[in-house]
């Protein structure tokens, strides 16, 4: 033990070890009231590990060659010594960290996490979005089946409906004029290292910024306001070791919800692995029906609900622009929200019903994004988009006139 | 909050709408991948009446003995008829190009075909091939309209026909639908036999697709046990630490 403590100061004396367990952990005061929304950050955390993990296995047997990529998948699910396995963590997990995404932002949304003075970590926290959201659309060419070769030359066409530019953008992209060999080179390049490095660093600066305000709570009481004769909030407990053990229960719940997707439906449905895609990139093979994953789908009905053309700008490259504001426009939530208040538990009725819009709208979009469309079917996403863009739009009107309720000075439980 | 619920959900109603509708109807293949004859006799199919075109060359010979229960020299014996070894992959002798030449279209490698297409599908497709002149092998098929495969496994279903009704559409115009198909010469199975045969095919196809499946979710079974042991643990301990949090 002696020895434990004196390699302890010896490493201290060099680096901030016992320093940034403190800060970070052991010394970094909660709010006490964390609820279940609040399980999602460290999870995103834990299915970010679980897909760097699985990802360099996969990685060690998978090769980036048009010619070989469809087989060496099937080699991996084969051949490979748990092969299959890995595989699967891999694809259940970039659909789970989007379902813990979606969750930890609309947790932002319930308890106003956005608002001052957490600005930062929000529009960190939406670069890793965007982030997820390259990682995901480059991975999903590697397999090289139907729907990467066909849900990547979609996606990349909508460069080439940029005017002027655009067939030379897409060209660029590409490195070819069709998917290729050398769009899968790249493409993989991208999501094995690119890609990921810069996710690493946001999640760091994310961290670090939230660390450096303190945690919202679904009261949207600043603890720190309340704090002891020692400096520390009333409020708040240590994050180790009372949010660690906490959190290695959501751990091991989620745990069991990932485990029955990986084995027992890997394929999500269809959703999260797509049938077309168990048969091998065919650049001369159209499918039937084109659909993004399941996670770009809201996006993708957005983009499909612009159907005029306004004068020389065609009616997909205003899509495009539109699905890009929708994105876009979430960034500038801390502004948009008026409110005196940050809690759902606080606000008024208007905020309750255009954030339950809002949800619908988004939950529709992406049903609408994986059917063929209809007259009917555009026009519902018509109607979606609509409510999907009204609600940050009119933010600013509907929150400074809503009714809210006086917050408390200490949290409720 | 209950009237704004409410509001919330009626503003979902449209999209209930749309929600109906369906395709082709699809029989039920109703497979057992447990059971390892049935896999066996699919195997058995596969390679007398479809390995002459499509290949199925993700998969190796030496892992299906294994996993449907065949010793390597049945394997050799009985599935392998052209010399290849029991490491090999499932290939077929037949070019692409020649395939190509003479179908119009490659018959596409089997391996995946289940995942790709659904048991279902699959059952139904082999059982619905009907005599058709205008296709260039004389047969059509009510599940993949003018398919170019011809009806293989013929010598025991025999042959069937269409049914045609006749429909009138909105505008008053006469529509010949194809009703249902009817076995018009009998092959050396008996319609259940046959039923039987294309089930245990699917079966085969089914394994093929996935040929760890079975050992995935015994060991899914396992983790979940586990990771309930693990909740009970990890949840007396959070229990225990939050005790003095007021």
């Amino acid at each position: 033990m002696g020895m434990l403590i004196s390699l302890r100061d010896w490493i201290d004396a060099r680096f901030p070890m016992t320093k940034m367990w403190e800060e970070h952990l052991s010394k970094y005061y909660a709010p006490k009231n964390f609820n279940f929304w609040y399980y999602f950050g460290s999870l995103a955390l834990l299915v970010l590990v679980i897909q760097i993990i699985s990802g360099i296995f996969l990685t060690m047997n998978f090769k980036p060659d048009a010619e070989h990529a469809f087989a060496s998948v099937e080699y991996i699910m084969r051949d490979v010594e748990w092969g299959w396995l890995i595989r699967y963590i891999h694809s259940t997990g970039a659909s789970a960290f989007f379902i813990v995404v979606y969750l930890h932002m609309f947790r932002g949304l319930l308890y106003g996490s956005y608002k001052g003075p957490r600005e930062l970590i929000w529009i960190f926290g939406m670069l890793i979005y965007l982030a997820l959201m390259a990682e995901a659309f480059f991975g999903y060419l590697l397999p090289w089946g139907q729907m990467s070769y066909w849900g990547a030359q979609v996606i990349i066409s909508l460069f080439g409906a940029i005017p002027v530019i655009g067939d030379d953008l897409a060209l660029w992209i590409r490195g070819d004029f069709v998917i290729s060999d050398a769009t899968l080179n790249r493409f993989f390049a991208m999501h094995v290292i690119a890609v990921p490095l810069v996710l690493l660093i946001l999640v760091v600066v994310h961290i670090l910024a939230l660390h450096e305000v303190g945690s919202n709570n679904p009261d949207g009481v600043e603890i720190k306001k309340n704090k002891n004769e020692n400096g520390i909030p009333k409020d708040g407990i240590p994050f180790h070791p009372y949010y660690t053990v906490k959190d290695i229960v959501g751990v091991v719940v989620f745990l069991m919800f990932f485990s029955i997707v990986v084995f027992f439906v890997p394929e999500g449905g269809g959703y999260f692995m797509e049938p077309p895609n168990f048969e091998p990139a065919d650049p001369l093979k159209t499918p039937a029906h084109i659909a993004p994953v399941w996670y770009f789908t809201p996006y993708y009905a957005i983009l499909r609900a612009v159907t005029i053309d306004l004068g020389p700008l065609s009616a997909k490259f205003l899509g495009v622009i539109l699905m890009g504001a929708a994105v876009v426009i979430l960034f500038f939530l801390p502004w948009l929200d008026r409110s005196p208040v940050k809690s759902i538990r606080y606000r008024g009725p208007v905020y309750k019903f255009m954030l339950g819009a809002f949800v619908v709208a988004f939950v529709v979009l992406g049903w609408l994004g994986t059917q063929a469309p209809t007259e009917g079917k555009t026009m519902l996403a018509q109607l979606f988009t609509a409510v999907y863009f009204a609600f940050f739009l009119l933010m600013p009107i509907y929150t400074k006139l809503d009714r809210t309720k006086p917050v408390p000075d200490r949290v409720t439980g | 909050m209950k009237k704004q619920l409410l509001a919330i959900l009626l503003l979902a109603a449209p999209a209930l709408v749309f929600a109906a509708g369906g395709d082709v109807h699809l029989d039920r293949a109703n497979i057992d991948p447990s059971n390892k004859e049935s896999l066996q006799r699919g195997a058995r199919t596969f390679v007398n009446y479809c390995m002459s075109c499509h290949s199925a060359k993700y998969q190796r010979y030496i892992r299906l003995g294994r996993d449907l229960g065949i010793s390597d020299e049945d394997v050799i014996e009985n599935l392998m008829f052209t010399g290849e070894k029991i490491g090999d992959h499932m290939d077929v002798a037949i070019t692409k190009e020649d395939a190509k030449m003479y179908f119009g279209a490659a018959p596409p490698d089997l391996t995946l075909v289940a995942r790709v297409r659904g048991i279902d599908w699959l059952y139904t497709y082999m059982r619905s091939f009907y005599l058709d002149d205008s296709r260039p092998f004389g047969v059509n098929n009510k599940v993949f309209p003018n398919v170019g495969m011809p009806h293989v496994l013929w010598e025991l279903q025999g042959w069937q026909e269409a049914v045609y009704k006749t429909e009138t559409d909105a505008e008053g115009h006469e529509h010949k639908v194809l009703e249902g198909l009817e076995l018009v010469e009998p092959g050396s199975q008996s319609p259940a036999e046959y039923d039987r045969t294309v089930r245990d095919l699917v079966n085969f196809l089914a394994y093929m697709g996935e040929p760890v499946k079975q050992e995935r979710q015994a060991l899914g079974i396992k983790v979940l046990l586990f990771l309930l042991v693990f909740f009970i643990f990890a949840y007396l301990l959070k229990k225990e630490y939050w005790k003095d949090v007021h």
